[in-house]
C-alpha cells in the first residue's frame, strides 16, 4: 500500500527575479547566492550628494581609478551570503573553541618556557591591532565600494578580522591568567617597539587611502598577502617550545587565510583582466604594497628570528609570485 | 586598566573591542576620521561610551548561524508545501510587493550606512556596535529576498524590485528618506536611523508587517520576523545609547540633536504612511488599525521615552501633535492616492467591501464615515457602472517627502494642505509645515531631490506618455498594476482554491 499525498500541481510563473534572469541569460532557477547578491545595490537616480563628500554619490563607480563595465563580474567563488557566511564561521569557531580548551586544560601556554612566552608577548599579541586596522579597512571598503558582489564579502571580512583580533587577544588572556596585563603590554609594544613601527606605519597609511580598490589591493596583497602569513606561518620558530599550541590557537587564522584568498585573489584577477589600464594600476599597487609590507616585516623578522629579515623576505617573495599568478605585472 | 585581578565580563569585552584601538601617529587622527567634526557634535570623551550589548564575534557567528539554520529550514518547507496557497487571500501578496520594493532596499542602505559609521565614528566601542548592525542589516535584506523569492514565482509585481526601487515614483519616498540619511554626516545617520528609525519608530514598521504576516498565514515572513527580533533589540539598544551619549557629552549637542529628532520624526512619520495604508487597507485579516498602533507605539511608548529623555533637555519632536491628529486620516488619504494611480503602481488596489468598510467605520469613528466612506462608496458605484476612476494627471510632489500633495490641512480634512517657499528664485512646494521646515533648514540639500514627476516632465523617464514611463519602470502592464479584481494574481488564487475545494471533495 502506498500513501498518496495529494498536492495541487503548481507550475511557477517564473523561476527567479527579472534582474537575475537577465544576468543568467534566461529565466531559470537561481541560487540563493545569486538572488541575495546580484544588482541589489541601487545604481541610479540618487537624491542628494553626501554632505561629507559632495564630489561623489554615495554609490559611485568613480571612487576608484579602476574601471569595470560591470561590478557584478568579480563574484565570490565561495558564494557567501549572510547565512552561509555565518554558518561557515560558526563551524570554524567550533574547532577554535576546542583548540582553546585543549591548550587551556593542559596549560600548554603557561607551561611553555619564559623565552617562548616573551616571544609571544612581543611578537604575536600585537598582531591583534593589525587585525583591528584591517577591520577598519574592510568596513571602509564595504561603505565606499561599488556593487554588492564585492562589498558584501567586505563586511564579512571585517567581521573576520575583528574575530581574529579577539582570538589573538584570548591568547594573551590565556598567558596572563585573564587579567589583561599582556594586552596592555602588547599595545605598548605596538605603539613603541621599534620592531613593530613600520608595520604600524603601513596600516595607518592604508587608513587614509581614498581609492577603495587601491585599498583592497593593499589589504589583500600587502597585509593579508605578506604580513599575516609572516606572522602565522613564517615566524613559527620564534615561539620555540610553544610552537605547537600557537599553531592550534591560530588554526582559524590559517584556515581563514586560505579561504579569504580564494575570494580576494579572484576579485583582483577579474578586475585586472578587465583592461590594460586596470592591469597597470593594480600591478603598480600590488608592487608598492607587497614591497612596503616586506620591508615593514623585516625588523620584526630580525627581532623575533634573528634572521636579518629572511623570513619576511620569503613571505614577500611568495606574495609576488601569487600576484604574478593573478596576471599582474610585478 | 589592568592589574592582577581577573577581568570582569565588561572589562573583558572592552579589551576585546575598544582595547584594540589606538591613537594613530603616522597619520593624523583627523585624516583617519575625516567626517566626524563638520556636524558640530562635540565629544569630550569616547571612553564614556557604554557598550549597548556585549557580543564577541565568535558568539555573534554562533547565535546568528543557529537562527539562520532554523529560518532557512522553514523557508524550504514553506516552498515545498506551497505555503503561498494557504495565505488568507491572494490580496495579501500585495503587502509583500510593497515590502520588497519599498522596505528591503532600505535594509540594504542601512547595511552600507552602518558600515560608514562603523568605520568613521572615532569611538571604537561605537564602531563595533555599528558594524554588527551593518552585518545584521545585510542579513535582513538577504533573508527578505529569500523569503519573498518564493512568492515571486507565483505573484506579479515582485520580479523587478531593485530597478523599480530606483525608478518608480512612490518608491522615491523610502529611497529619498534613506538617501537623505546616507548623505548626512555620521552622527546624523546614527540619530536618523539608529535612534529615530530603529528605536522610536521600529514598532510601527516591523510589528505591523510581521503581525500582518502572522494573521494572514504567511509563515515564512513571520518566521523571518521572529528571527530578526533579537537583531532588532540590539539595534534598539544602540539607538538609545547613541542619543544619550551625544546628549551627555556636551550641552552644545542638544540643539543639534533636537533638530535631527524633529526632522527624522517627521520624515519617519511621512514614510510610515505606507505602513498605515497597508494595515488599514491591504491586510485581508486585520491586526489593528493604524490609529490604534500609533496610539500604543507612538503616543504611549514614545511619550514615555521622551519623558525619560527630558532629563537631557530633549523635547517631544516638533509637530508630534499634528502627526497624531493625522493618524485619523493618513491611511485613507494614501489609499485614495494609490487607487487613483493604480495604473502606475506595481501592486493591486481595490475598494473595501462592506465588512471592511464597517471595520473602518468602527476604528475611525471621528473621520471615516464623515470624510472617506462616502468617497469609497461612490468609487465602488462607479466601478460597477464601468466607470472606474483613474487620475490621468501627474500629481505634484512634496519637495521633501516626495509624496503627492494629497494630505489635508491640520484641523480641516476637506482642504488640501499646500506650503511653499522661495529659494534662489525658484518656488518649492510642500505637503506640510513639517516638510517645509526640513527643506528650509537644508535647502541646498533638498533642492537636489530627484523628484519623479519633474523627471518625467524633463523627459528622463523613458518618454512623455504614461505607457513610455511604465515601460521604463519595467511594469508588466495588466499584471503588475491595476485592480486586484481581474488580475492574473486573482485568477491564479481562484484556481488554487477551486482545486482545493475539488480535492477536499
Ligand atoms: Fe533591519
Ligand atoms: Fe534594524
Ligand atoms: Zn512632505
Amino acid at each position: 500500500m502506498t500513501v498518496q499525498i495529494k498536492t495541487i500541481d503548481l507550475e511557477p510563473k517564473r523561476n527567479t527575479f527579472a534582474h537575475v534572469a537577465r544576468r543568467l541569460g534566461a529565466d531559470k532557477p537561481a541560487s540563493r547566492y545569486q538572488e541575495a547578491t546580484l544588482d541589489v545595490q541601487a545604481t541610479e537616480n540618487f537624491h542628494y550628494k553626501p554632505l561629507w563628500e559632495p564630489e561623489y554619490w554615495h554609490y559611485d563607480t568613480r571612487k576608484t581609478a579602476v574601471v569595470m563595465a560591470d561590478w557584478y563580474k568579480p563574484l565570490d567563488p565561495r558564494q557567501f551570503y549572510y547565512s552561509t557566511y555565518n554558518i561557515a564561521r560558526a563551524n570554524m569557531n567550533q574547532a577554535a573553541e576546542k583548540n582553546f580548551a585543549f591548550v587551556d586544560e593542559r596549560g600548554l601556554l603557561t607551561k611553555a618556557s619564559a623565552q617562548a612566552q616573551a616571544a609571544i608577548r612581543r611578537g604575536l599579541l600585537p598582531v591583534r591591532h593589525l587585525h583591528w586596522g584591517s577591520n577598519m579597512n574592510m568596513a571602509e571598503m564595504t561603505q565606499r565600494g561599488y556593487g554588492t558582489a564585492v562589498t558584501a564579502p567586505c563586511i564579512f571580512s571585517a567581521g573576520d578580522h575583528l574575530g581574529m583580533a579577539q582570538y589573538v587577544s584570548r591568547i594573551g588572556l590565556l598567558l596572563d591568567g585573564q587579567t589583561g596585563a599582556t594586552l596592555d603590554e602588547a599595545k605598548q609594544t605596538w605603539l613603541n617597539d621599534a620592531a613593530w613601527q613600520e608595520i604600524r606605519r603601513l596600516i595607518e597609511d592604508t587608513f587614509v587611502e581614498r581609492d577603495w580598490f587601491h585599498l583592497f589591493v593593499a589589504q589583500a596583497l600587502g597585509v593579508n598577502g605578506v604580513l599575516l602569513p609572516f606572522m602565522y606561518k613564517k615566524a613559527e620558530a620564534a615561539w620555540t617550545d610553544a610552537a605547537m599550541p600557537i599553531a592550534l590557537l591560530t588554526e582559524f587564522m590559517n584556515d581563514w587565510h586560505a579561504e579569504e584568498a580564494r575570494w580576494s585573489d579572484s576579485v583582483i584577477k577579474t578586475v585586472a583582466a578587465e583592461s590594460d589600464a586596470n592591469k597597470a594600476l593594480v600591478s603598480e599597487w600590488a608592487k608598492t604594497w607587497i614591497a612596503r609590507a616586506t620591508a615593514a616585516a623585516k625588523p620584526l623578522s630580525a627581532a623575533l628570528l634573528n634572521d636579518d629579515g629572511a623570513a619576511a623576505a620569503a613571505a614577500g617573495a611568495e606574495a609576488l609570485k601569487k600576484a604574478a599568478s593573478l596576471g599582474l605585472a610585478v | 586598566m589592568s592589574g592582577t585581578k581577573k577581568l570582569a565580563l565588561r572589562q573583558r569585552y572592552e579589551y576585546l573591542t575598544r582595547g584594540l584601538d589606538w591613537e594613530t601617529t603616522y597619520q593624523p587622527m583627523d585624516k583617519v576620521f575625516p567626517y566626524d567634526s563638520f556636524e558640530g557634535i562635540k565629544i569630550k570623551d569616547w571612553s564614556a561610551w557604554e557598550d549597548p550589548f556585549r557580543l564577541t564575534m565568535d558568539s555573534y557567528w554562533k547565535f546568528q548561524a543557529e537562527k539562520e539554520r532554523k529560518l532557512y529550514a522553514v523557508l524550504d518547507s514553506f516552498a515545498q508545501n506551497n505555503g503561498q496557497t494557504t495565505i488568507s487571500d491572494g490580496r495579501y501578496a500585495n503587502v509583500l510587493k510593497l515590502f520588497l520594493t519599498g522596505i528591503s532596499p532600505e535594509e540594504y542602505q542601512a547595511h552600507r550606512g552602518f558600515a560608514f559609521t562603523g568605520r568613521h565614528l572615532r569611538g571604537a566601542g561605537a564602531r563595533v556596535a555599528a558594524q554588527m548592525q551593518s552585518l545584521d542589516e545585510l542579513r535582513h535584506l538577504q533573508t527578505q529576498v529569500h523569503t519573498i523569492s518564493h512568492y515571486n514565482k507565483y505573484f506579479d509585481g515582485i520580479a523587478e524590485w531593485p530597478l523599480m526601487h530606483d525608478r518608480v515614483w512612490y518608491l522615491s519616498v523610502p529611497k529619498s528618506f534613506f538617501d537623505d540619511a546616507r548623505s548626512a554626516g555620521p552622527f546624523e545617520f546614527m540619530i536618523a536611523i539608529g535612534f529615530a528609525f530603529e528605536y522610536l519608530l521600529t514598532n510601527l514598521l516591523f510589528v505591523p508587517f510581521m503581525s500582518g504576516a502572522a494573521y494572514n498565514g504567511d509563515m515564512s515572513t513571520v518566521t523571518f520576523g521572529f528571527s530578526a527580533q533579537s537583531d532588532e533589540s540590539r539595534h534598539m539598544t544602540l539607538g538609545i545609547e547613541i542619543i544619550k551619549f551625544l546628549l551627555e557629552q556636551h550641552p552644545d549637542n542638544l540643539p543639534i540633536v533636537q533638530k535631527w529628532v524633529d526632522k527624522w520624526f517627521w520624515r519617519g512619520h511621512r514614510l510610515l504612511g505606507i505602513v498605515a495604508m497597508m494595515m488599514d487597507y491591504m491586510l485581508p485579516k486585520k491586526v489593528m488599525s493604524w490609529k490604534e498602533a500609533w496610539d500604543i507605539y507612538f503616543v504611549e511608548a514614545g511619550g514615555a521615552l521622551f519623558q525619560d529623555l527630558g532629563r537631557y533637555g530633549l523635547k517631544m519632536p516638533k509637530y508630534a501633535d499634528i502627526a497624531t491628529a493625522e493618524a485619523e486620516h493618513i491611511s485613507h488619504q494614501n489609499w485614495a492616492v494609490f487607487y487613483q494611480y493604480t495604473h502606475a503602481a506595481a501592486f493591486h488596489t481595490w475598494m473595501p467591501d462592506n465588512e471592511h468598510l464597517d471595520w473602518l467605520s468602527e476604528k475611525y469613528p471621528n473621520t471615516f464615515d464623515k470624510y472617506y466612506r462616502p468617497r469609497w462608496e461612490m468609487w465602488a458605484k462607479m466601478e460597477k457602472e464601468g466607470k472606474r476612476f483613474y487620475n490621468p494627471a501627474l500629481p505634484q510632489l512634496c519637495q521633501t517627502c516626495q509624496i503627492p500633495m494629497a494630505y489635508t490641512e491640520p484641523g480641516d480634512p476637506t482642504t488640501i494642505c499646500f506650503r511653499s517657499t522661495q529659494y534662489k528664485g525658484d518656488t518649492y512646494h510642500f505637503c506640510s509645515d513639517g516638510c517645509k521646515d526640513i527643506f528650509c533648514d537644508e535647502p541646498e540639500k533638498f533642492v537636489q531631490a530627484w523628484l519623479p514627476v519633474h523627471q518625467i516632465f524633463q523627459g528622463n523617464c523613458g518618454g512623455a506618455t504614461v505607457p513610455d514611463v511604465l515601460k521604463w519602470y519595467h511594469m508588466n502592464v495588466g499584471a503588475d498594476n491595476m485592480d486586484y479584481v481581474g488580475s492574473p494574481d486573482e485568477k491564479l488564487w481562484n484556481e488554487w482554491h477551486a482545486e482545493k475545494l475539488r480535492q477536499a471533495g
